[in-house]
Order: structure tokens, then C-alpha cells, then sequence
């Protein structure tokens, strides 16, 4: 049953209703909200949606994936590269329950994303009913907001409040619960009325001038400023009023890896990755600068390393929309609260146009030694064996940077970030603050949906693919085009190398078999190839990317190759070790 | 507050105020904020405030002024909290209330209830054959001495409710709400424009 777009217009005037399902209201309010496409898997508690849904074929796309994390990170890929909200569909009990490790990635990674699940009828709420789960108390801890529905009449604004929680402010996910019964309850519908302020709600704080002020001047009276930049800026939609920060203030520039291409790669600020398999220059440097301009980024650990030596030496600016990050692990010395897309222009106009040559020659005399000392070798190695590095490297040659790279979590992941050219913001998605292997593959699916004009690229580890290789189902039958690229050094390499490292070689578990992928692929219609030999590396990605449709490409890389440079941990980033 | 820095390491006693929306799930939500960190919370009451539909956690728990402020941010952060405050006792007045169940006999035999009831501020509720029921209002010290009282004389059954608090300093939400109809609202309480627009309120 659809419902004519003028009778959903009306709003001034006396409220016409029309009497729908509740499971047509969500539909119209997806719609409404600018919805493409929704990820989901159906089951008994979610059928009064999924049979609305049969009618609006043609207005809102369903991807059916292969198990419900897979949804939700490829709605999480989806919202990275498009910007928008990623929506996700599944049932109750273990279909809500599998979107668990999602909804925490997505949390703490600050993804918009709108879960509905679909809940036994109201009546047998906490009689332990088939497939009945508390699904709101267990996702409370990873979302930004949840609610269980057991009314029709409260789906449109239950809905309305989902979305603009989750794209406001902070971005991240929320889960909207609904009982059968609201599903199939016929109600008076008004038409959709989309939210924009809840009253306990501030999702962009009051921007205090004189911080910017106070800022401004101690950025003017540095002499060797820093900034770090995070993923905040992407989500502000603020990479054009960064760059200009950037470059009036003429201060270099780091980045964490969600808040890679927020400026190109090769800009002549961006000095390189933070992190504990950062560049040399950004660690090592972030001890000897005496103001530190930390941009939409939160000081995770991986970032920071041992905190008690971190930046001690330094004036510390800190721009967030979350109040709640100000402090929380690096004092600040001035605050700015708010939306950088706010904070930055008022910030630029206040600091003085400036070249810090000097200072920026030093950031490139450590890009020489680890040019000299560790990529060169990395990405031209002598030996037969192939490393991750130069696979990424001749991926460059051949994209140019302009691909989206979606990577697993692993050696493989550290390698695509600190190698793989971004020209384009929102281009390197990657789970940074769960480390959720498995992300990779569902995430790619997402992402081409989110970005369908541009190569989509997933750099995958032999392990990470084995979490959620299942996704190939999805892949075959939406058809959609992602080239997988799975970096196969048949071990858990970063476990493997920590065991290396740090635990004597006392290799435990980290040795993985794999099926043959490219069987594998096969299998599921999937075209794919192996390469083991130099010599087939370049033609083999130029096959990959000329390829029409998917394909799989496995590359057997060096077994015990390690990642380097490495802050270990409870070490400075001072300490960061080139070898 | 004016804290040095080594009492801002120390830890003491706190009570963080809440003021919230009126939402199922939202002491869940709440709570957790401070389980994840292994905190206990040692006095938790919600009751509904000075305004309509608005609730007000009094939460107690012992830790440094830090850690305090860290957790007063994650729990404004939720989308239906309005505000946070957190104060050291001696911003605060507070009372607890405290019931005790003594055998009638023993109490009209051995003691002087008259005195007793004097002394400590305490007031009888019931007065049935088999027992009595005592009730006072004070500081955790004060109810506390009561118990030590009226242990010797068979102490059946002894509650006391969470804290109650009252900040010195504030004038209430009331006041806030008010200035936000302000054509020129304050600093402090532009963070949050919509808070009493009232016909423009989403409410669910």
C-alpha cells in the first residue's frame, strides 16, 4: 500500500490522515528521509516490514546479505562514503543480536546509522517468547540512542528522532526496536514530519569566540605548531575549510587513519600518518612542537601511545563537537568547542598567513630517513617474496588515488593506510577505534552503494575474510562491483608479529589455513585469480580493475613480513621504532 | 569550583545531580556510565523535579574531582539528559531517611523512648503489640548512630533510603528553564535553545 506524495505534503493544513500499517509509516519515513538503500535479512519477528516492503520495490532498494553484521557494515560503508545515514533491517534474537559487533564499531567510530529490528509482539515482551531478546538493553552500551516501539502511531516519530540523532552532532548509530503488533497495527498516519531539535538534546555546541580567540593567539605566537586531524573534519563536511587552515596558517599536518584525505595525500602539508605504525616525522615530532592543534580527532591510545610522555612539552588546541572528548585523555589548554565546520573558517580568519619552512623541513629530513630506511625497502624489496607495501604501491600506479580503499583490520590495514594515495576525502574506510575483523568485504559492498562512480577497492587479510567471506553471497546476487584484493601471508600477521616481538616467536594460534580462494570466488560466480610471482603482480591488477563486475584477486605476500615503524605499546611516541 | 590540584586527585564524596527527560531505559543507560568504569555507585535516587516531566537523579559515588568531571560530560552526552551538575558535600544540603524495627516490649521495658527519641532526632510511625517503628532524617552518621542505639534492644529490621540533595548554590531548574525565554539568553544557557520553546519541543 503506497500513499500518494500530496496527501503526505499537507501539513498546514487540517491534517488529513490516511490509515496505513505501521510497517508502511517506516517505509514512507525512510523514504522521506532520503533512504537508497537499506542492508537487512528478514526473519518471523520483521515479516509485516518485509511484506510492505514487497510493494516498494521500486522506491527503496533491499540488499539481502548473509548474515546481519554483514548489514550493518556494509550500512556502515555506505554512510562512510556517501555521508549519509546507513539503514539496517534484521529480526529479532539472533538477528538483532548479530548487529551487535557493528553497532559498536559504528559507535566508536562515529558512523550514522539507523538499525530497525523487528521485536515479538508487545504482549509477550519478557515471557521469553521464540526469538524474543532484550535487544534494548543490550545494544545500549553501543548506540548513540535507542527505542522500542510497541504503537504504530509512535513510528514516525520515533523514526524522524532516530535520524536526526544519528546524523547530527556527533554521528553515530542508533536502534529502533519495533513489536510486531506496531508493525501490523493500522493507524491514523499524518504524514512524516521530519525532526530537527529534541530539547535534551545539543548536538552542536555554542562556539565561545574567545577560545577561538585565545587559540588564534597561540597559534600566531608558535613557533613550531602541529596539527593533528581526525575523522571529525570528514564528518563536518569541512575538508575545504581545513584546507584552508591548513595552508594560511602554513602548519604541517597529521592524520589519523579515519581522518585520511580530509587533505590529499601528496599536499605539501599533510606530513603523514599518526599512530603506533605512524610516519617517523608526525610521532617523533609531536614531542618537540610547542603547540598542538588537534582537529576532529579524540586521542585514542593507538594514536597517543604512553600518555604521561605525550606531548608534555606542548601547548595543547583542541576543536571537538563532543564536550566529552575535551580532556578526556589529553588535557587542554584551550578548548574549542563545536562544529569545525564552524570553528575553522572563524579560526582562519584570526591566524596570521605564515610558512613554517623550517619546521616543515624537519618533518621531511625524518621523511628521508624513513624513505631510506624502511619504504624504499618496503615497497621495492629485494628478495622474491612479495610485500604487502608494493602491492599497495603498484595499486597507487595504477589508480592514481583515486579509488575508494576499504581494508579488514591487520598488518594489511596498517600497510593500505600508511601506503594507499587518497585524493579524495571519505576514500579510506576502515574500522580505526574496534579493530573489527570481518569488516572489510561487507564494508566494500556498502561502500560501492554509498559511492557507485568509483572503484571500490577491499584490501582484505587471509583471516579477516574468513569472519564474513559469506558476503560473497551478497556480492553475486546484488551484482555489485567491488574488487577484493585479499593480501594472503597464510598467518594472523599482526598477532603473529606481536608474538614475534614481544613474546619470544611463541607463535600461538596464529598460523591460518586457508580454503582456495579463488575456488572460492568461483563459486560464487566470482571471478578471481591467484598471484604468487612479481613478474604477474601489475597485469594482475590491471585485470582486477579493467574487470567488469567483482573479482577477487589473492596475493600470496611474504609469511612473516612485519609493520614497521611500531610505537610499542607503554612506549613515547618519541620512541617510535624504524625497525 | 576552586579546588588546588591535590585535592583535585584526591578522592572524596560527590553528588552528581541530573536532570533528565522522563525515559524508560534511560537509568540503564545512565548506570552503565558508571559500571563500564568500575565505579560503584553507593547512593542512586530519581524522583520527578521541581518541573513537570522533568526527573532528577541524586547519584553518589567516592572519586577524584577528574574523574568526576569526565563522567558528568559522558552523562550530559545522553541525548536525554539536560544537565549535570556535580557537587562536593559541602555544596550540598542532603538528607537520608532511615526506619528501624524494634520489639515493642523490649523498648517499653528497657529504655527511656521519650529520651531516646529526643536524642536522636527520631520519630515513632507505628506503635503496634509486637513492634514499633522508628523514623529519622539525617546525615549517613546520624541515622548510623541510631542503629548502634537500638541494637541492644533486638533491632528487627533497619532500611535507609538514598540520598536526597539540594544544592546550596542553585536556583533551580526553574530559573534556567526561565532565561531561556530570555530574548538575550545568557552564555551558560544558549548551549541549549530549545529548551523551553515550548510548542516547537519534539516529544515522542
Amino acid at each position: 500500500m503506497e500513499i500518494a506524495q500530496a496527501e503526505l505534503t499537507t501539513q498546514t493544513e487540517p491534517k488529513t490522515t490516511v490509515s496505513v500499517t505501521g510497517s508502511v509509516a517506516l517505509l514512507e519515513g525512510l523514504i522521506a528521509e532520503g533512504t537508497e538503500v537499506v542492508f537487512g535479512y528478514p526473519g518471523g519477528a520483521i515479516m509485516p516490514i518485509y511484506d510492505a516492503l514487497y510493494d516498494y520495490n521500486d522506491k527503496l532498494q533491499h540488499i539481502l546479505v548473509r548474515h546481519e553484521q554483514g548489514a550493518t557494515h556494509a550500512a556502515q560503508g555506505y554512510a562512510r562514503t556517501s555521508g549519509k545515514v546507513g539503514v539496517v533491517f534484521a529480526t529479532s534474537g539472533p538477528g538483532a543480536t548479530n548487529l551487535v559487533t557493528g553497532l559498536a564499531d559504528a559507535q566508536i567510530d562515529s558512523t550514522p546509522m539507523v538499525c530497525i529490528t523487528g521485536q515479538v509482539f508487545a504482549h509477550l515482551l519478557g515471557t521469553d517468547a521464540f526469538q524474543e531478546t532484550d535487544v534494548i538493553n543490550i545494544t545500549t552500551p553501543v548506540t548513540k540512542w535507542n527505542y522500542q516501539v510497541t504503537d504504530a502511531s509512535e513510528i514516525p516519530a520515533a523514526l524522524a528522532k532516530a535520524f536526526y540523532i544519528a546524523r547530527t552532532g556527533r554521528p553515530g548509530p542508533v536502534l529502533v526496536d519495533i513489536t510486531k503488533n506496531a508493525q501490523m497495527q493500522l493507524f491514523d498516519y499524518a504524514g512524516y514530519v521530519p525532526c530537527d531539535h529534541i530539547r535534551s538534546y545539543r548536538p552542536k555546541p555554542h562556539v565561545r569566540k574567545e577560545y577561538v580567540e585565545a587559540a588564534a593567539e597561540m597559534i600566531n605566537a608558535a613557533k613550531k605548531p602541529f596539527i593533528l586531524f581526525g575523522q571529525g573534519v570528514l564528518l563536518g563536511s569541512a575538508e575545504q575549510e581545513f584546507k584552508a587552515f591548513v595552508e594560511k596558517s602554513g602548519i604541517p599536518a597529521a592524520w589519523t587513519i579515519l581522518g585520511a584525505g580530509a587533505i590529499p595525500t601528496d599536499h605539501p602539508l599533510n606530513v603523514g600518518m599518526l599512530g603506533m605504525h605512524g610516519n617517523y616525522g608526525p610521532n617523533v615530532q609531536t614531542n618537540s612542537c610547542d603547540v598542538l592543534i588537534a582537529i576532529g580527532m579524540r586521542f585514542d591510545d593507538r594514536v597517543t601511545g604512553r600518555l604521561d610522555k605525550y606531548a608534555k612539552q606542548a601547548k595543547v588546541i583542541h576543536l571537538d563537537i563532543d564536550p566529552a572528548e575535551i580532556d578526556k585523555n589529553v588535557k587542554a589548554d584551550v578548548p574549542v568547542w563545536g562544529d569545525c565546520k564552524e570553528t575553522l573558517p572563524l579560526l582562519t580568519a584570526l591566524v596570521e598567513a605564515k610558512e613554517h619552512k623550517e619546521w616543515v623541513a624537519e618533518f621531511r629530513a625524518f621523511d628521508k630517513i624513513e624513505q631510506e630506511e624502511l619504504i624504499q625497502k618496503e615497497l621495492h624489496p629485494e628478495g622474491d617474496e612479495l610485500s604487502m607495501g608494493e602491492v599497495i604501491h603498484q595499486l597507487n600506479e595504477l589508480t592514481k588515488g583515486e579509488a575508494v580503499i576499504v581494508s579488514d583490520v591487520g598488518q594489511h590495514q596498517m600497510v593500505a593506510c600508511r601506503y594507499a594515495l587518497f585524493n579524495k576525502t571519505r576514500s579510506n574506510i576502515t574500522s580505526g577505534g574496534l579493530g573489527t575483523m570481518g569488516f572489510g568485504l561487507p564494508a566494500a559492498i556498502g561502500a560501492k552503494f554509498g559511492t557507485p562512480d568509483r572503484t571500490v577497492v577491499a584490501v582484505i587479510g587471509d583471516g579477516g575474510f574468513q569472519m564474513t567471506l559469506q558476503e560473497l553471497g551478497t556480492i553475486m546476487q546484488s551484482g555489485v562491483d567491488v574488487k577484493i584484493m585479499i593480501l594472503n601471508n597464510q598467518f594472523l600477521g599482526m598477532v603473529r608479529q606481536w608474538q614475534q616481538l614481544f613474546n619470544e616467536r611463541r607463535y600461538s594460534f596464529v598460523d591460518i589455513k586457508s580454503p582456495d580462494f579463488v575456488k572460492l570466488a568461483e563459486s560464487y560466480y566470482i571471478k578471481g585469480k591467484r598471484v604468487t610471482e612479481r613478474a604477474d603482480l601489475v597485469s594482475s591488477l590491471e585485470e582486477m580493475l579493467n574487470h567488469k563486475g567483482s573479482y577477487l584477486l589473492e596475493v600470496m605476500v611474504a609469511k612473516e613480513h612485519n609493520v614497521f615503524p611500531m610505537v610499542p605499546q607503554g612506549c613515547s611516541v618519541s620512541e617510535i621504532r624504524l625497525k | 569550583m576552586s579546588n588546588s590540584n591535590i585535592e583535585n586527585n584526591q578522592q572524596q564524596e560527590f553528588t552528581i545531580t541530573v536532570y533528565t527527560e522522563n525515559q524508560i531505559g534511560l537509568l540503564n543507560r545512565i548506570a552503565i556510565i558508571f559500571s563500564r568504569r568500575k565505579i560503584n555507585i553507593e547512593s542512586l535516587n530519581v524522583s520527578p523535579s521541581e518541573i513537570e516531566h522533568i526527573h532528577r537523579f541524586n547519584i553518589v559515588i567516592t572519586e577524584t574531582e577528574e574523574v568526576v568531571r569526565k563522567l558528568a560530560r559522558q552523562i550530559e552526552k545522553q541525548v536525554e539528559v539536560l544537565k549535570v551538575y556535580f557537587n562536593t558535600n559541602e555544596d550540598i544540603i542532603w538528607q537520608e531517611l532511615a526506619l528501624y524495627k524494634v520489639p515493642t516490649d523490649t523498648i517499653a521495658e528497657k529504655v527511656s523512648v521519650e529520651r531516646l527519641l529526643r536524642e536522636n532526632g527520631a520519630r515513632a510511625v507505628v506503635i503496634r503489640k509486637d513492634y514499633t517503628v522508628f523514623e529519622t532524617t539525617g546525615h549517613r552518621e546520624e541515622t548510623d548512630k541510631l542503629i548502634e542505639v537500638l541494637q541492644p534492644y533486638g533491632l528487627i529490621e533497619f532500611v535507609r533510603s538514598a540520598r536526597v540533595a539540594i544544592i546550596k548554590d542553585s536556583e533551580g531548574f526553574n530559573a534556567k528553564l526561565r532565561e531561556f525565554e530570555r530574548e538575550k539568553p545568557g552564555q551558560d544557557v544558549i548551549e541549549n535553545e530549545y529548551l523551553d520553546s515550548e510548542k516547537n519541543v519534539f516529544t515522542m
